[in-house]
């Protein structure tokens, strides 16, 4: 956003966007993504469909998981069609 | 200046219109559905040139004013009873958003049995949702208390829905005088609404989201200011009324025959205005009596009980009781009170299920009140066998 954002002077529930306004989500998980590079054919269908943004594009139009704000929901690994990400149970001892 | 001969209802659908609100949501209910309907007239004619929302429900007619109010629009709705139940969960919505939503809500019995008479219950019941909530008594007072409702919900330290009561029939269905000043009077009284917060493509921002305890308690701390802000602004919007528009119904409450009264009266809503003559006909006959009705019942105006009860004996008719416990009205003024002033107070329970209460009753209440000790609620002219 170019302009500065505009505060109003009510007390409400009103929040501002900011990165992590709500801290940090990714410890709200139960599953996790386990991204395999090598499968991966940077269709960036995880990165158009995650609603958290925690998929991080970079310029080569390769991924990356922010595992700080990912909430383990696992549609990424439902749409990828080359099964690059699975999820797994956290802490589950392999 | 004209003047406009009509009913409660049509008068409040006048005054909305006049106020020019960017969108009205509203269902059809008995006994206000010709507030509604006196608007589609309206739109018909094209003098209300606004979005005219016909909704499902009441629960429906809410959230359009909350959604239309948080995107910076000027709202109005009109609902009574089961239909002000119906929106419940939103008329908190509304004032935790801090939104000025206006609404008329003509007071009638809670069922069942199905009854469609006036009784205070229904918006005596939306107490603690935070709205601010004035009583009127003529229609005179409807169109003036609709009008100033958008000044006082919109004002900047203010920010609060208003629902604005009047009982079922005894106003709502009845024609009276009412002085109708011109549009460009309203227009330059009430200039275009600029929504104190608003949700806005151009300036992103989130509402409602997950709150933690801390900023909670800040929410409601900011409502119950903005509620003692109200209190202090309500009689001065009274006051530049009557000097704009000459009508004057009183501040947050109106004050009839007080100035030597050892007994004062207190009610409110068509009982306030049917206790004008009780008192006149008292007087004659010597007793020093006076009147003070109740305009606004959110915020409670505890100060002005207070002086009140330094003066005089307190005389309380509720039309609506808070089962379990008392009258409403009764059970805030000894609440005002307590601590400040020891006086007498006696409440009465009456006029139940629209039943009528003519000043020849006010008069008997106020004479048994006088003569009597101080007594729990007293029930006025119940009979068991119903007649």
């Amino acid at each position: 956003m170019s302009k500065k954002q505009k505060k109003y002077d009510i007390v409400t529930t009103i929040s501002y966007p900011k990165k992590g306004a709500m801290g940090k989500t990714g410890s709200w998980r139960t599953y996790e993504p386990q991204f395999d590079k090598d499968k991966c054919v940077k269709c960036l269908r995880c990165w158009i469909f995650c609603p958290e943004g925690a998929i991080i594009r970079k310029d080569d139009d390769s991924v990356e998981i922010d595992m700080d704000y990912c909430k383990g929901c696992g549609i990424c690994a439902n749409v990828c069609k080359v099964k690059a990400i699975k999820m797994e149970r956290k802490g589950l001892k392999k | 200046m004209t003047v406009m001969i009509d009913t409660g209802n049509y008068i409040a659908a006048k005054a909305a219109v006049m106020a020019k609100p960017d969108v009205v949501a509203a269902y059809p209910i008995t006994p206000q559905t010709t507030t509604v309907e006196g608007i589609a007239d309206y739109v018909a004619t094209g003098e209300y040139k606004g979005k005219y929302i016909c909704v499902e429900s009441e629960h429906s007619a809410m959230t359009a004013c909350i959604g239309a109010s948080e995107a910076g629009s000027r709202t109005f709705t009109a609902t009574s009873s089961h239909g002000l139940f119906l929106m419940h969960e939103m008329l908190h919505w509304a004032a935790l958003a801090r939104l000025p939503i206006v609404m008329c809500n003509i007071n009638r019995v809670a069922g069942p049995g199905w009854n469609i008479w006036a009784d205070e219950n229904d918006s005596i019941s939306q107490r603690d949702t935070g709205w601010i909530q004035l009583y009127c008594s003529s229609n005179q007072e409807i169109f003036d208390t609709v009008i100033q409702s958008f000044k006082l919900a919109e004002d900047k330290n203010v920010v609060l829905p208003v629902m604005i009561s009047y009982n079922a029939f005894i106003l709502s269905h009845t024609s009276m005088p009412v002085e109708i000043p011109s549009q460009k009077e309203i227009d330059d009284y009430l200039p275009k609404f600029k929504a104190k917060w608003k949700l806005d493509t151009k300036n992103p921002v989130t509402h409602g989201n997950i709150i933690g305890t801390q900023y909670y308690e800040k929410v409601r701390k900011a409502m119950q200011n903005a509620q003692m802000n109200a209190k202090e602004l309500i009689p001065k919007i009274a006051l530049d009324w009557k000097k704009k528009f000459g009508t004057y119904h009183g501040g947050l409450l109106e004050r009839y025959r007080c100035d030597d009264a050892e007994q004062i009266l207190i009610s409110m809503g068509a009982i306030g205005a049917e206790s004008k003559a009780a008192i006149d006909e008292l007087r004659k006959e010597g007793k020093k009596i006076g009147l003070a009705r109740l305009r606004t019942f959110r915020p409670f105006p505890k100060e002005e009980i207070i002086k009140l009860g330094k003066q005089a004996e307190l005389i309380v008719i509720d039309r609506n009781i808070s089962i379990g416990s008392e009258g409403a009205v009764f059970n805030e003024i000894k609440s005002a009170l307590f601590n400040k002033v020891d006086t007498k107070v006696t409440g009465f329970i009456a006029g139940l299920g629209g039943k009528d209460v003519p000043y020849t009753d006010i008069i008997k209440m106020c004479k048994k009140s006088i003569k009597s000790k101080a007594k729990d609620q007293i029930w006025y002219g119940f009979n068991e066998e119903g007649r």
